[in-house]
C-alpha cells in the first residue's frame, strides 16, 4: 500500500549505481503517495520472498530507502505471531524435570531491530514502549495469571531462548546512510528462520518522535523439494508414512542384494 | 555441505550425518545389533528434536532390518509363524507406544521419558551383558563350569492359548511371544530403537528358542514394528523426516558392510564385552544429563503442541 508503488523495485533493478535514478524514483514515489506520513519515508526490500530450499543456510535481504531530509531510521522486522510454551525445570528426585508451563498466545516467532544510531540516543523510553520498538518493549503476556516477578521470569526466559536460537536479535545500529537521505541495511535471517508472513516496518524518527512509518511484507517459505516433503507430511500424512516405509524397504532390499556376495 | 531438514526445520551438515550413519552402521554390523540405541541419542545431541529423532530412526530401521533379514532368510533362519505371532503383539505395542508418546509430548515430559527409558533399559541390559561376557571370558580360560538344565519350566510356560511352532520345535502359549512383541513395539515407538537387544535375550531365555533362529526371527518382526511405528508417527505426530532418514540410511548401509567384515574376526565374548561397554557408556552419559544442572532451566516450544 501507499508508497510501495513500484518505485522500490525500480531501485533494486538499478542497484546502487544509479543514484540519480534512485533520487528520481524517490521523488516519484513521494508525488504518488497519498498520505502525509508516507511522503517523508520510502523503503523497499531487495526481495519479498525468502525461499527455504534444500541447501538453505540463512540469507540476507537488503532494505533500501530514502527520507525527505535528515533524521534517524529504525527498521523493525517481526515474524508471524504464534503461541509459545515456556517450561521450567525443577529437581524431582534429583532429576531435572519440567514442572511448570506458561503459555504465551502471541509471541513473534522472529524479531529484529536495526537503527542508524543506538535506540536510546534517538528516542525516549516512553516512545519505545508506545511504538513497541526493541525486544524489551515487546508485549508478551502469559495466559496464566502469575505474580509480577514470575511473569517477568517467564517472559525473560522466552526472550533468552529466542536470542539463543538467533531469532531475536539485539538492537544494534546497522542502518547506514549514504548522504542525508538514502539509507540501507542488511537484514539477516538464519537457517532456522520460522516460516510465514513477516512485517518489515521502517520508521523515520526526528527530535525523538516517529514522524513517518511504512510497512512492507516479506514472505518466508519453504520452496522445492523440502517444501513438497513438508506439505505432504502435514497434509497427506498417511501417504507420506506409506511412502517413507516403502522407500526404506526398497533401500534395504537393494543394499542387502547389492552386498550379497560380500 | 549443508542440507535443510524439512521436518526437523533445521540445517545440518550432510557429511556429519552421513558419517554418524556410517559409524553407527559399522558398529551395528560388527556386533549384529540395530544401532538405534546409539543413533537416537546422537541425533538429539546434534540438535534434532527428540520427537523427530525417534520417528525418523524408526523409518531408518525399516531399511536396516530388511537388508539384515535377507541374509537370514536365505539360510532359512526365520521362524515365520513365531515371527507373525510376535509382530501382532508388536503392532499393538507400537500403537500403544505412539499414543503414550503423543500424550507425553503434550505434557512436556517426552524428553525425560526418552532419557529415563534409555538409562533404564541400556543400563540394565548393558550391565548384564558386561557381567555375562566377562564371566564367559574367564570361564573359557578355566573350563570347569557345569552345564545347566536344558529346559527350565517356569510359570510363564503355564499360560493358556498354547501353540505349536514346528520350526523352533516349541509348544508354548502364544501370549508369550506376543507379549515380548508388545514390549518391543513400545520400545520402537518411544525410544526409536528396534529393540533387538531386549528381544534376543527374551527369546532365548523366556521362549527357549533355538539360538540360530533368534536373530533372523527378531529382525523379521522388527521390520513390521518399525514400519508400523513410522506410519503411526508420521500420521499422528508428524515426526518422520524423510530427508534425515535417507542420509542415515546411506551412511548406515555402507558402514554396516565394513562392520560385518571386521566383526567376523573378533571372538564372540570380546565383541559382546565391547558392545556392553558402549551400551553402558551411553546409559551413563544420559543419566549424567538427567541429573546435571541444565544450561537453562527454562525451555521454549513454539506453535501448538
Amino acid at each position: 500500500m501507499r508508497a510501495r508503488l513500484g518505485g522500490g523495485r525500480l531501485w533494486v533493478a538499478r542497484g546502487l549505481g544509479g543514484l540519480a535514478g534512485l533520487a528520481l524514483a524517490g521523488v516519484l514515489a513521494v508525488t504518488l503517495a497519498t498520505t502525509v506520513w508516507a511522503q517523508q519515508l520510502v523503503a523497499d526490500l531487495s526481495s519479498h520472498l525468502i525461499a527455504i530450499t534444500t541447501g538453505f543456510t540463512g540469507t540476507e535481504v537488503v532494505l533500501f530507502g530514502t527520507t525527505d531530509g535528515v533524521g534517524d531510521v529504525a527498521i523493525v522486522v517481526t515474524g508471524p505471531k504464534m503461541p509459545a510454551l515456556v517450561r521450567r525445570k525443577e529437581r524431582v528426585l534429583g532429576m531435572w524435570m519440567n514442572t511448570r508451563t506458561v503459555h504465551f498466545s502471541q509471541a513473534p516467532s522472529f524479531y529484529s531491530v536495526a537503527t542508524s544510531r543506538p535506540l536510546d540516543q534517538i528516542v525516549s523510553k516512553t516512545l519505545l514502549e508506545r511504538q513497541q520498538i526493541g525486544v524489551p518493549q515487546l508485549t508478551l503476556a502469559p495466559q496464566e495469571s502469575l505474580d509480577a516477578q514470575e511473569q517477568a521470569e517467564f517472559r525473560d526466559a522466552l526472550i533468552r531462548n529466542k536470542r539463543r536460537a538467533g531469532v531475536y536479535t539485539p538492537t544494534t545500529g546497522t542502518v547506514s546512510f549514504l548522504g542525508d537521505r538514502l539509507f540501507r541495511t542488511n537484514l539477516y535471517f538464519p537457517a532456522n528462520v520460522p516460516t510465514g508472513l513477516y512485517n518489515v516496518e521502517a520508521l523515520l524518527i526526528r527530535n525523538g518522535e516517529v514522524v513517518s512509518a511504512q510497512t512492507t511484507p516479506l514472505v518466508v517459505s519453504k520452496i522445492g523439494f523440502s517444501a513438497e516433503v513438508y506439505d505432504m507430511a502435514r497434509h497427506r500424512p498417511i501417504t507420506y508414512g506409506v511412502l517413507a516405509v516403502l522407500g526404506a524397504v526398497a533401500a534395504g532390499w537393494t543394499a542387502g542384494a547389492a552386498f550379497r556376495r560380500v | 555441505m549443508q542440507v535443510y531438514l524439512p521436518i526437523a526445520e533445521m540445517s545440518v551438515n550432510a557429511l556429519l550425518v552421513l558419517g554418524m550413519g556410517g559409524l553407527v552402521g559399522f558398529l551395528s554390523g560388527m556386533f549384529g545389533v540395530g544401532g538405534g540405541f546409539l543413533m537416537t541419542p546422537l541425533l538429539i545431541f546434534i540438535g534434532v528434536p527428540p520427537a523427530v529423532a525417534v520417528g525418523t530412526q524408526a523409518n531408518q530401521l525399516v531399511a536396516a532390518s530388511v537388508s539384515g533379514v535377507l541374509a537370514h532368510w536365505r539360510r532359512g533362519n526365520v521362524d515365520v509363524k513365531l515371527g507373525v505371532v510376535m509382530l501382532i503383539g508388536g503392532v499393538i505395542g507400537t500403537a500403544l507406544g505412539v499414543w503414550i508418546f503423543g500424550v507425553l509430548q503434550r505434557l512436556g515430559q517426552i524428553d525425560i521419558a526418552i532419557s529415563l527409558s534409555y538409562v533404564f533399559f541400556l543400563g540394565t541390559i548393558g550391565g548384564m551383558m558386561m557381567l555375562e561376557s566377562a564371566r564367559a571370558i574367564i570361564r573359557r580360560r578355566a573350563p570347569t563350569a557345569k552345564r545347566g538344565k536344558l529346559h527350565r519350566h517356569i510359570w510363564l510356560h503355564g499360560l493358556p492359548f498354547k501353540m505349536r511352532f514346528h520350526r523352533s520345535k516349541l509348544y508354548i502359549s502364544a501370549l508369550l511371544p506376543a507379549g515380548i512383541g508388545v514390549v518391543g513395539g513400545i520400545l520402537v515407538a518411544i525410544m526409536g530403537i528396534g529393540g533387538g537387544f531386549l528381544l534376543v535375550p527374551a527369546m532365548i531365555y523366556l521362549l527357549n528358542m533355538p539360538a540360530g533362529l533368534v536373530a533372523g526371527t527378531s529382525l523379521f518382526q522388527i521390520i513390521f514394528t518399525t514400519a508400523a511405528a513410522t506410519l503411526l508417527q508420521a500420521a499422528t505426530n508428524h515426526t518422520v523426516d524423510a530427508m534425515l532418514a535417507l542420509l542415515l540410511l546411506v551412511g548406515g548401509v555402507i558402514g554396516a558392510q565394513f562392520g560385518t567384515r571386521i566383526g567376523s574376526r573378533i571372538p564372540g565374548e570380546q565383541a559382546r564385552l565391547m558392545l556392553a561397554t558402549i551400551v553402558v557408556a551411553v546409559a551413563l552419559k544420559l543419566a549424567w544429563d538427567l541429573f546435571a544442572p541444565p544450561l537453562d532451566v527454562y525451555s521454549l516450544t513454539m506453535g501448538v503442541v
